[in-house]
């Protein structure tokens, strides 16, 4: 058996009739993976502690409650940082603005991508050779430079951030998608109707649209990923939002009140962590869904920035 | 003759992205509020010093003008003057190019054999506890942020390893005898070794969860399974049939990859104040120097751009079946 079968069964051989979304194609294979469960868990936590951290945190997290880099203990699990605020409540309000800027820098990413994938796919000729090219040209252009850059010129709001993230990691979506908008629109059932006399604008909507976001669903997964690794740089380098907490926040103020020489590794190991975490299990998810939708599509050799990372059991004897 | 006609159109959009390169590199920082001077830090920056500068860089002229002036000037190897030593930059990018290439290029070496080596060890004992480890080992770097790597590093391992974790080189050295080629060199190896293996490390990530993933797919291919059938021994399966196919979406890869690296060795110079293009890159936004900003964005695009076209030619010469 090859490793290119998936358990489920690609998308092509089972256009379902009502042509809606496949929520249940997506979540199953999530469902039946152990990791991929335990990703879903530790990215649910983080998201809880992003919607009612508020609750858990008693006044401003940036309060300073004890002395400087006091060492874990009772009171303060994780000990205080360099300010004397308590770790625990810094992490918990830097959850807010770190998946914030993921969710969000995911989603601007997703839109883009995918508009220009489906447009570029579905219309093909002059459209699509001038929208890949763009895309292609933007994809070569290493993108963490680019955004410090473009942060250095126009950041320091966490909004700005988020956006300067959004419009850098849309390359990869866009080759992705148009590859299978492609493949979509050869389908039989697309074709009947067209010839039916469906529009272009109901074929893109009601007809391919359903079938590709799964795949851009998944896309995004991983793209969460992308935008929470970016905005620890552009924080490191001190062009985030002075006035917010984020991991991204916590580890470059670990480094610059000189954690390092207190020896408080309480200070700079838990942000990494949690960072660590959330980009896990993201791309966990992520590459689980991929896997399980299959999109074995060429997207042209430029784009093959990609790996497996868990395969399904059925593949892995052979 | 397709395989010159390939060659000549992964020149010109290597060329054509230069281009977009060099004009984005020009709207971005023309485009700020305000404009490049006007948000200058430094101590002797007064407002006169500000106007001089406005009128020196042909602030007053129009965009059109000043952007026909600026590729001329490109084109002349000229990218400006620092607005604050009035050096020209591209004699300020030069001392931290030279620091640090052999760090990136350390790091990425390491990155390569250590990554290519344990990911065929682990797509070859795929499902084993081998292959679990190196997975997991894999996926933890990967998901690390390279800067709180360095850190960590820093906190724990650089003290027991008694490796320096500052600088470039030993500022005593040299003070009391003349240090000889080889005392330099251990020097200044000591003073790469960290940031190296942080970068690496990340790197390594990356690159070992990518070859296994394609060997995986490799050793999946029938004419592994002919190999196999025909009785070739294990060893000569996987390296002649199987690590060879496989290599070829690595280059791309490793290729593509660059962008990242290259940021990760802004944030890991910064970490280690080792004195690269990164840490300049650093200092100039902190003091909003834009020329040298300027320059080291596109010198950063340029190589990354060079090793795409690179990777590009070398994946033609390995496997001339591809055409785009």
């Amino acid at each position: 058996m090859s490793p290119v079968q998936t358990g489920a069964p690609p998308v092509e051989e089972t256009p379902s009739p009502t042509r809606s979304l496949k929520w249940r194609a997506i979540a199953a294979p999530v469902l039946r993976n152990k990791s991929a469960m335990v990703a879903v868990g530790i990215l649910s936590f983080f998201v809880f502690l992003a919607v009612f951290g508020d609750l858990l945190i008693a006044g401003d997290p940036k309060a300073k409650v004890g002395d400087i880099f006091e060492p874990p203990s009772r009171e303060f699990w994780l000990g205080t940082d360099g300010g004397g605020a308590s770790m625990v409540d810094l992490l918990i309000a830097g959850a807010r603005v770190s998946l914030l800027i993921g969710f969000c820098a995911a989603a601007i990413s997703a839109i883009i991508g995918g508009t220009v994938g489906i447009l570029s796919g579905f219309f093909g000729g002059k459209t699509d050779t001038v929208l890949m090219r763009t895309t292609d040209y933007f994809l070569v252009i290493p993108d963490v430079p680019l955004i410090i850059v473009i942060a250095a010129l126009f950041g320091r709001s966490t909004w700005n951030i988020i956006v300067i993230i959004g419009i850098i990691y849309w390359t990869f979506t866009a080759r992705l998608l148009r590859a299978q908008t492609k493949s979509v629109r050869e389908r039989v059932y697309v074709q009947r109707a067209r010839a039916l006399g469906a529009g272009n604008s109901r074929l893109v909507v009601r007809h391919i649209l359903p079938q590709v976001t799964p795949l851009l669903v998944a896309n995004t997964v991983l793209l969460i990923a992308y935008a929470i690794f970016a905005e620890t740089f552009i924080t490191f380098l001190g062009l985030g939002d002075p006035a917010t907490i984020s991991w991204g926040s916590l580890i470059e103020n670990a480094f610059k009140d000189d954690a390092i020489i207190n020896n408080a590794w309480w200070a700079v190991i838990p942000p990494g962590v949690c960072v660590m975490l959330v980009v896990l299990a993201c791309t966990i998810i992520g590459q689980t869904m991929e896997d399980a939708l299959n999109p074995r599509l060429r997207t042209g050799h430029l784009s093959v920035r990609r790996f497996r990372v868990l395969r399904p059991k059925e593949q892995q004897e052979s | 003759m397709r395989g010159t006609d390939y060659v000549v159109k992964r020149v010109l959009f290597a060329l054509g992205t230069v281009f977009v390169a060099i004009t984005l590199n020009f709207v971005l920082f023309r485009s700020i509020s305000g404009d490049a001077v006007s948000a200058l830090r430094c101590r002797q920056c007064t407002q006169e010093f500000k106007e001089y500068q406005r009128r020196t860089l042909g602030l007053d002229k129009s965009k059109w003008e000043q952007y026909k002036i600026y590729l001329g000037d490109l084109a002349q190897g000229d990218m400006g003057r620092s607005l604050r030593t009035e050096e020209p930059v591209t004699s300020i990018l030069w001392e931290p190019l030279k620091t640090t290439v052999p760090m990136v290029a350390l790091g990425t070496l390491f990155a390569i054999v250590f990554g290519v080596g344990t990911g065929v060890v682990a797509a070859w004992r795929r499902g084993t506890a081998t292959d679990k480890a190196t997975l997991w080992g894999g996926l933890g770097f990967y998901s690390m942020p390279p800067q709180w790597l360095g850190l960590v590093i820093v906190l724990f391992i650089a003290g027991w390893l008694g490796l320096p974790t500052s600088g470039v080189k030993d500022p005593t050295l040299g003070i009391l005898s003349d240090p000889g080629f080889v005392e330099v060199l251990v020097d200044r190896l000591e003073h790469m070794i960290l940031p190296a293996l942080t970068l690496g490390l990340v790197l390594f990530g990356e690159y070992t969860l990518i070859v296994r993933s394609a060997m995986l797919e490799t050793l999946g291919e029938d004419y592994i399974l002919t190999s196999r059938a025909k009785g070739l021994k294990n060893w000569s399966t996987v390296w002649k049939h199987g690590f060879r196919n496989a290599m070829l979406p690595v280059i791309t890869l490793v290729a593509l990859s660059l962008g990242f690296v290259i940021g990760g060795a802004i944030t890991v110079e910064y970490v280690f104040s080792y004195p690269g293009i990164g840490l300049l890159v650093v200092e100039a936004i902190d003091q909003r120097d834009y020329p040298v900003l300027q320059a080291a964005f596109l010198l950063l695009t340029f190589s990354v751009i060079l090793f795409n076209l690179v990777a590009d030619l070398l994946y033609f010469k390995l496997d001339p079946r591809v055409t785009e």
